[in-house]
């Protein structure tokens, strides 16, 4: 249940933010959520509903973008985004340890009014 | 002009879409236990301390393997005790029997008590930390709580991580927690002395886990009877004589 703590530190980010820019109202929250991020969509969006309740959050649309696991074949020197769980480039199978994307847990932006 | 009538008064108008902006943010959900477990690196560090973050399931035997290895410093182990001094920050949900055990074997020891939170997070490391004598050891070890999922996303200041699986869990444990065993870079297989009863299968077991964390260094050890032990000490000696860089294990 680390998500809920997680959506906590995103709020906060959120609402500081759109504070400073005087609005009044968060409307929207995207986030960036890597697949290889060990975080459950589903449970920050529970979270999501339950903690914005009595912010200026409260009623916000929550946008997760799922950023998918793209690693770095050295062999081959070349990027891949893997099928499985196991990284095997899929020109000469060696396994990757090079994660370049998927592992994002990022605040990307808020849409806010005043 | 007003779209409702077509007059000019636009000022009464309240525009709703006018007064929405959206704000970039780009900011990582974890900036502030980032910085913090960057802090703690750079203490640790220059308290001249190795620092490894322990991870497994509840009861592969964590607390068991840093017991026989302070055994097996102490015993005989010149090469060993000269290098060796641990020291540990260990964590659970509730109680301190953990913390009480090293302790009982002269073990430096510190309980983190987190009450519900399924992870170690770095501002509790840092506050632990004050509560030892940083300068009586010279390898720390923070046991995390046991759990194969959440505290994969937390670096806590560590120079390596070292996920852990005993041989009564299975032989596939990293194919089904491939989060947590890609953020290793030592995969220990604990309590093979049970692995003829349990029938576990080692080949299936050491071929699964490069399928998944191909950087990690596999040890098969028995924190019961100390096998496989000696050959973890030198591995890590190894480390903390090559003095790791500062560098972040959670973000890449």
């Amino acid at each position: 249940m680390h998500e809920v703590s997680m959506m906590q530190n995103t709020l906060d980010l959120a609402i500081a933010q759109a504070k400073q820019n005087n609005a009044t109202k968060v409307e929207l929250l995207t986030m960036n959520i890597g697949e290889l991020s060990g975080v459950i969509p589903e449970a920050l969006e529970f979270a999501f509903e339950v903690l914005t309740q009595g912010t200026i959050a409260e009623n916000a649309q929550l946008e997760i973008k799922s950023i998918p696991v793209v690693c770095y074949c050295q062999k081959c020197d070349r990027d891949f985004q893997p099928e499985a769980d196991i990284f095997a480039c899929p020109q000469c199978q060696q396994i990757s340890s090079n994660v370049i994307s998927g592992r994002e847990l990022e605040l990307a932006s808020v849409v806010v009014s005043s | 002009m007003c779209q409702n009538c077509g007059c000019n008064a636009m000022n009464n108008i309240v525009d709703v879409n006018s007064l929405t902006q959206k704000i970039e943010i780009n900011q990582r959900i974890l900036t502030k236990n980032d910085r913090l477990a960057l802090q703690n690196r750079h203490f640790f560090k220059s308290q001249g301390l190795l620092v490894i973050n322990l991870l497994s399931s509840p009861g592969s035997g964590k607390t068991a393997l840093i017991e026989r290895m302070q055994i097996e410093i102490e015993q005989g182990l010149q090469e060993y005790s000269d290098r060796f001094k641990i020291g540990v920050i260990v964590g659970d949900l509730a109680t301190d029997n953990d913390a009480q055990r090293l302790q009982s074997r002269k073990i430096p020891a510190v309980q983190i008590t987190t009450g519900n939170a399924c992870h170690l997070e770095a501002n509790m490391v840092r506050k632990a930390a004050q509560k030892l004598d940083l300068d009586s050891f010279n390898l720390l070890i923070i046991e995390n709580v046991g759990n194969l999922v959440c505290p994969a996303a937390y670096d806590l200041g560590e120079d390596l991580r070292i996920v852990l699986l005993s041989v009564t869990e299975g032989e596939d444990k990293p194919l089904k927690y491939p989060t947590m065993f890609k953020s290793a870079q030592i995969v220990i297989i604990n309590k093979i002395d049970l692995a003829e009863a349990v029938d576990f299968e080692r080949d299936k077991a050491i071929a699964n886990i490069p399928k998944i964390a191909p950087q990690a260094q596999i040890f098969e050890v028995s924190a019961k009877t100390g096998q496989g032990i000696k050959s973890l000490l030198t591995y890590l000696n190894c480390c903390k004589i090559s003095s790791p860089s500062i560098t972040s294990s959670s973000s890449s």
